[in-house]
């Protein structure tokens, strides 16, 4: 694995949110990967401190049929764009990398738009010849903030 | 601006036996009447005795849109102050939390306080000397605010006027009882950390929303049912994850919300989930049922276990859920504004699974990322952009209306009645146009 696919991949994972294809973000993720989205700067626990978001691949599926199901909150409908600086490469070893990636997302919805920032974290594994997301953990600059909706995948 | 101030009597029309005026959720004149009269007359959720351990230990929030801290004293209570300083009227602590040591020192011309809220010092004070500063209000310093402890829940009463704590809470204090009780050593830890999501409709529709019953099966059926879906081609006997555990009692039908019951007591106070409630499926935990009974007794430790009170509203600030140990905060900005707080409980000598079981259901419903909170909040704010139109100005609240049920100061009745909300109103015309 190069670290161009590793970047590639990074990229690739943001347009498919950003291009609503969850099905194929879903399938990034190993059978016990997670997505998490800490609620304080430094955050260590999921399990015994409340995070935004800590979701393991039945609430990310669940996540994923109710927004197809177009619930009170999608009408009108919200739609991302994630705006990503060029992903590092912090650590490596034979079948396993953690990149950092800082971001810009702006989620809009009708005339309403909110702009967040932040450090997006990839734990990636290869399983059967592919990468895969172990964990990816969303660190939001502002996540002690009162926030409003965050409806869509950060 | 000024149309309801010096009016009793339309203050008093804004409310009827089955309905409600739209003027309570839209106009900005409403909001200001209800922080000085309704918030401030009555008794307000400050935070729990658990975030402020030592001497000296604080946290801020506004009660009321006023700026206020709770801080540790030295011989061991707690107090609630003004934070204002005297002075100029700065706010003295901008942090959440922190400690103060022995005093409190305002940035600016470093003023400083004792922790009971007394003037310790002032810089060059004899510039004082031969001014009437000992006759002014200056001199009381932060003025501390009247506040009491019900099993480490603190709460403030920003007016000197107003009713007394056990008076207005009532029998509806029962609810953080069987939340406290629920630890064998019978007391509550806060932990876990705070979410705090930004909603953009007035503090009336949350508050109303947390026993209307009638509510989950439309606004929730996306996330509830979808989990409901995802769950249903497991066995019966499958052990359900805590998420699926919590999720899919939301998507109970109207009869299940109905049969549950709406108890409400005088000045605003309700509790849904009288006999049962979506909290009643969970797993059992044998090991601290035994615990249970031996801190309590058989009799007591099956009453508390038995007791799965769904939301209890403390009219209007605080709602709990003592069957899951979290509770919601309503801190209103403005008319159309209103942060919610979401705290979770840890039970003090229960396993930890109880305190995961908190913060995961906090998570799931509460956060600004809960598939639950999405659709509340959307709900409450399309209520805030159709009343602000003409047309029909009255609100609908007939559901179940019984006129026996306006002098009622203790009464149960079906889940789905919308007694609640009428019995808040009647509390709120009560503290907004006394007669």
């Amino acid at each position: 694995m190069t670290d161009a696919e590793i970047v590639r991949f990074i990229y690739r994972e943001a347009r498919l949110l950003d291009e609503k294809q969850w099905d194929a973000w879903y399938e990034l993720f190993t059978e016990d990967g997670h997505y998490w989205v800490p609620l304080t700067r430094n955050q260590q626990d999921a399990e015994f401190h409340t995070s935004l978001a800590y979701e393991d691949k039945l609430l990310l599926r669940l996540r994923i049929e109710r927004l197809r199901r177009r619930p009170p909150s999608q009408h009108p409908e919200s739609w991302s764009q994630h705006v990503l600086q060029a992903p590092e490469i912090e650590a490596a070893d034979a079948d396993r990398w953690l990149t950092r990636t800082a971001f810009h997302y702006a989620e809009a919805r009708g005339d309403a738009m909110q702009i967040l920032t932040g450090v997006a974290l990839h734990h990636l594994v290869r399983q059967d010849g592919a990468l895969r997301i172990q964990l990816k953990r969303v660190n939001l600059l502002n996540c002690d903030a009162a926030l409003p909706s965050i409806q869509l995948f950060v | 601006m000024n149309r309801y101030r010096d009016d009793p009597a339309a203050l008093r029309a804004l409310v009827r036996d089955d309905a409600v005026h739209r003027d309570v959720y839209t106009n900005p004149e409403i909001f200001q009447l209800e922080m000085e009269r309704l918030w401030a007359r009555t008794w307000i959720y400050v935070g729990h005795t658990s975030q402020v351990p030592n001497p000296g230990d604080y946290i801020t929030c506004d009660v009321a849109t006023t700026p206020v801290l709770m801080i540790r004293q030295p011989d061991g209570n707690v107090r609630v102050l003004r934070n204002r300083c005297a002075h100029k009227g700065a706010k003295i602590v901008a942090d959440w939390s922190g400690n103060a040591g022995r005093f409190l020192h305002c940035p600016y011309h470093n003023w400083s306080y004792r922790t009971d809220g007394s003037i310790a010092a002032i810089p060059l004070r004899q510039g004082y000397d031969g001014t009437a500063f000992p006759q002014c209000e200056a001199v009381r310093g932060l003025r501390p605010v009247a506040c009491e402890s019900y099993r480490g829940l603190v709460f403030a009463r920003l007016s000197d006027d107003g009713p007394d704590f056990k008076a207005y809470f009532g029998d509806s204090l029962s609810s953080i009882d069987y939340m406290a009780d629920r630890s064998p050593e019978g007391e509550l830890e806060i932990a876990g950390g705070v979410l705090r999501y930004m909603h953009d409709s007035n503090w009336k529709m949350f508050v109303e929303n947390l026993n209307d019953t009638m509510h989950p099966m439309a606004a929730h059926e996306s996330s509830a049912g979808t989990a409901k879906e995802l769950w249903s081609d497991q066995p019966a006997d499958a052990p359900k994850p805590m998420a699926i555990e919590q999720l899919v009692p939301f998507a109970g039908s109207y009869d299940f919300f109905d049969k549950m019951g709406v108890r409400v007591f005088e000045n605003g106070h309700s509790y849904s989930g009288v006999h049962f409630s979506i909290h009643s499926s969970y797993a059992a935990v044998p090991d601290y049922e035994a615990a249970m009974q031996r801190a309590y007794g058989e009799t007591r430790a099956k009453d508390i276990l038995g007791t799965v009170r769904h939301n209890t509203v403390y009219y209007p600030s605080l709602t709990i859920k003592g069957a899951i140990q979290t509770i919601r905060v309503a801190r209103p900005i403005a008319v159309d504004k209103t942060i919610l707080e979401s705290w979770s409980f840890r039970l003090k000598g229960a396993p930890d699974i109880f305190f995961k079981r908190n913060v995961t259901y906090t998570r799931l419903i509460n956060s600004p990322m809960s598939v639950v909170g999405h659709d509340d909040q959307q709900c409450y704010r399309l209520i805030q952009e159709g009343l602000a139109a003409d047309s029909n100005e009255w609100v609908n609240l007939q559901r179940d209306y019984r006129p026996e049920e306006r002098d009622a100061r203790d009464l149960t009745v079906n889940g789905t009645s919308e007694i609640s909300m009428r019995n808040q109103f009647r509390a709120w015309a009560k503290y907004m146009a006394p007669t």
